[in-house]
């Protein structure tokens, strides 16, 4: 585990170095386009775990969590994706704030989504009485089920705060990022309360964690190639 | 100078076997027979080992006189079973039963822990000099390291301890698990056991027989429980633990489908040590519901077993870096060592002699 956090800690910060080149040479944050936003998005799942591993000391999540940092990062810098897109103007901080503050929630998604895979492949495997070697190196259940709940409430506040930002920008948004971005908060806020409530067993908001943040991905990638095609000042 | 073991194990003798040779010396009495340098002797239930330094050449046949219990001292008759071992792969034997891997179970720890008594013991009776000293503390250095950086003692071989990893897995920490443990017998004593050992403080216990419960319940720190009430403790405990000898199940999907209901969010934990069972095996195919019947637990010490047996690979590699290691820091100028003792490992070449 702490081989595992210092990687991933090391990673995060030539992350960190980078982003903070870029926004020096744009003059503003850097997410102008999709290459930016996700090497964003990768910044902030590695600080989330950061923040959240140790808290919670859940073995493996950062093996499970560095493949997907270096998927997102890989994807940025293979894909050609970084295309510059004239930002001229004064900078909009409601924007950016709106921006950033979806991305870091879109993070702790990211993290709610893998302690949801490392649930179910645990879960598989207690119930299957299959027990391979990684049954021995994963977290217990209801651990990963503790830290589940808590990185959605944390997302979840996060993308409300990002939403509510997004009325304050000044500018219209394009109706369909609106609403996609309302649906993903309304399914979050589904599970949060079925959650809440009792009414969802743990396996079952473990699964709807994976599909909310594959549904937070799409979004995430509609709502930037959007933006490249209609950039807003 | 030779080190060398002899000895036999539960690879070449039966218990009747070894119960002949077990018990009857101590390190010093072979010291003082044989005229060794250093000599250690190592006895538990499987295996009885003589290590030893000597100047002499020590044959196999004067170390088992020295722990025969029996009068009868004609070679011939025991020295069938008994190996041998010389320098290095002496070394190398040592690491290796140290580490558990040439244990009846593959990677248990008791060994190591006998390991450590029998050194402690052989010391205090100023059997052991610094060659022996520096083997045997290499020997659980090596050990420490084989189960540290492999999975040799990964994974439960016995009902109680499949009971408790699959507890912890479930649970994380048992300490606020609530345990029912369903039929009195002898396998329940020791898994209830082996989780208020693990840390488990509400355990109840409930039995057609009340005061067999509360017998049980005061040996393992329990609450007795009323027979006609254990299906609604279903509702508060997180492990049931059940082996009665009902002839019919006692807890099926539908007794449990309402309680199940009201916990949807904590899971169950049934482990149905019953012949015949006493739970539904469908009840496994509940939502949140792990169960584990005596076949389940069976095929998980296997599987243990299994992991275990693959990871013996790593575990010699790491041992044979050592081995090397030793004979290595042996080697003239570099340890106190007297230098007929440092030629004989350095110099002679491998041979390990089984008899």
């Amino acid at each position: 585990m702490r081989f595992n956090f210092f990687a991933i800690g090391l990673g995060f910060i030539f992350q960190t170095a980078f982003l903070s080149i870029r926004g020096h040479q744009l003059e503003r944050c850097p997410i102008t386009n999709l290459f930016e936003v996700f090497v964003f998005l990768a910044w902030s799942v590695a600080l989330t775990y950061m923040l959240v591993g140790p808290a919670y000391r859940l073995s493996l999540m950062g093996a499970f969590t560095a493949p997907l940092v270096s998927l997102l990062q890989g994807f940025a810098l293979i894909a050609p994706i970084d295309t510059r897109h004239p930002v001229d103007g004064p900078v909009n901080s409601w924007l950016e704030f709106h921006a950033s503050i979806s991305l870091v929630a879109y993070g702790a998604f990211a993290l709610a989504c893998i302690a949801g895979v490392m649930y179910l492949l645990q879960e598989r495997q207690i119930k299957t009485h299959h027990l391979h070697s990684i049954f021995y190196h994963l977290p217990p259940l209801t651990n990963l089920f503790a830290a589940i709940t808590r990185l959605l409430w944390w997302g979840f506040a996060l993308y409300t705060v990002g939403i509510v930002s997004g009325f304050f920008t000044g500018h219209p948004l394009p109706r369909v990022q609106v609403v996609s971005a309302i649906v993903l908060w309304l399914l979050y806020a589904a599970i949060l309360q079925a959650r809440h409530l009792k009414w969802l067993a743990p396996k079952r908001v473990a699964a709807l964690c994976i599909i909310g943040f594959s549904a937070a991905l799409a979004l995430l990638w509609g709502i930037t190639f959007t933006a490249e095609l209609h950039p807003l000042p | 100078m030779n080190l060398f073991c002899v000895g036999l194990s539960h690879r070449t003798a039966n218990v009747a076997t070894r119960e002949q040779f077990a018990g009857n010396a101590t390190a010093e009495s072979i010291m003082r027979q044989i005229g060794c340098a250093e000599v250690l002797l190592l006895t538990t239930c499987n295996r009885v080992e003589v290590y030893a330094v000597s100047e002499k050449l020590v044959s196999t046949d004067e170390i088992t006189r020295c722990l025969t219990t029996t009068t009868d001292h004609s070679a011939c008759d025991y020295a069938s079973p008994f190996y041998r071992y010389e320098d290095e792969k002496c070394v190398q034997h040592l690491f290796r039963v140290a580490s558990g891997i040439d244990s009846m179970v593959v990677g248990e720890s008791e060994i190591l822990g006998q390991a450590k008594k029998a050194y402690e013991s052989a010391r205090t009776s100023g059997a052991v000099g610094p060659y022996l000293h520096r083997l045997f503390q290499r020997a659980f250095r090596v050990a420490k390291q084989v189960r540290t950086h492999t999975d040799i003692a990964r994974g439960a071989v016995s009902v109680g301890s499949v009971a408790v990893e699959l507890a912890q897995r479930i649970f994380g920490k048992l300490r606020e698990c609530k345990v029912l443990v369903l039929g009195a017998g002898e396998t329940s004593e020791r898994t209830a056991r082996a989780l208020v050992s693990r840390g488990v403080t509400d355990l109840r216990v409930s039995n057609r027989s009340l005061d067999r419960a509360r017998e049980l319940a005061q040996m393992v720190g329990g609450q007795a429980v009323p027979f006609d009430d254990w299906a609604a403790q279903c509702r508060e405990i997180d492990i049931l633990l059940t082996s009665t000898s009902s002839e019919t199940l006692l807890l099926t999907r539908e007794v449990l489908a309402p309680m199940l209901r009201e916990r949807l969010d904590r899971p169950l934990f049934i482990i149905d040590i019953a012949v015949p069972r006493d739970v539904d095996p469908n009840v496994n195919e509940m939502e949140g519901v792990y169960l584990y019947d005596i076949d389940s637990i069976r095929s998980v010490v296997e599987q243990s077993l299994a992991l275990r047996r693959q990871q013996v690979a790593a575990a010699e590699a790491i041992i044979a870096d050592h081995v090397i290691e030793f004979a290595d820091s042996i080697s003239p100028g570099s340890s106190g060592m007297s230098r007929t003792a440092q030629n004989s490992l350095g110099e002679k070449a491998l041979r390990a002699s089984e008899l």
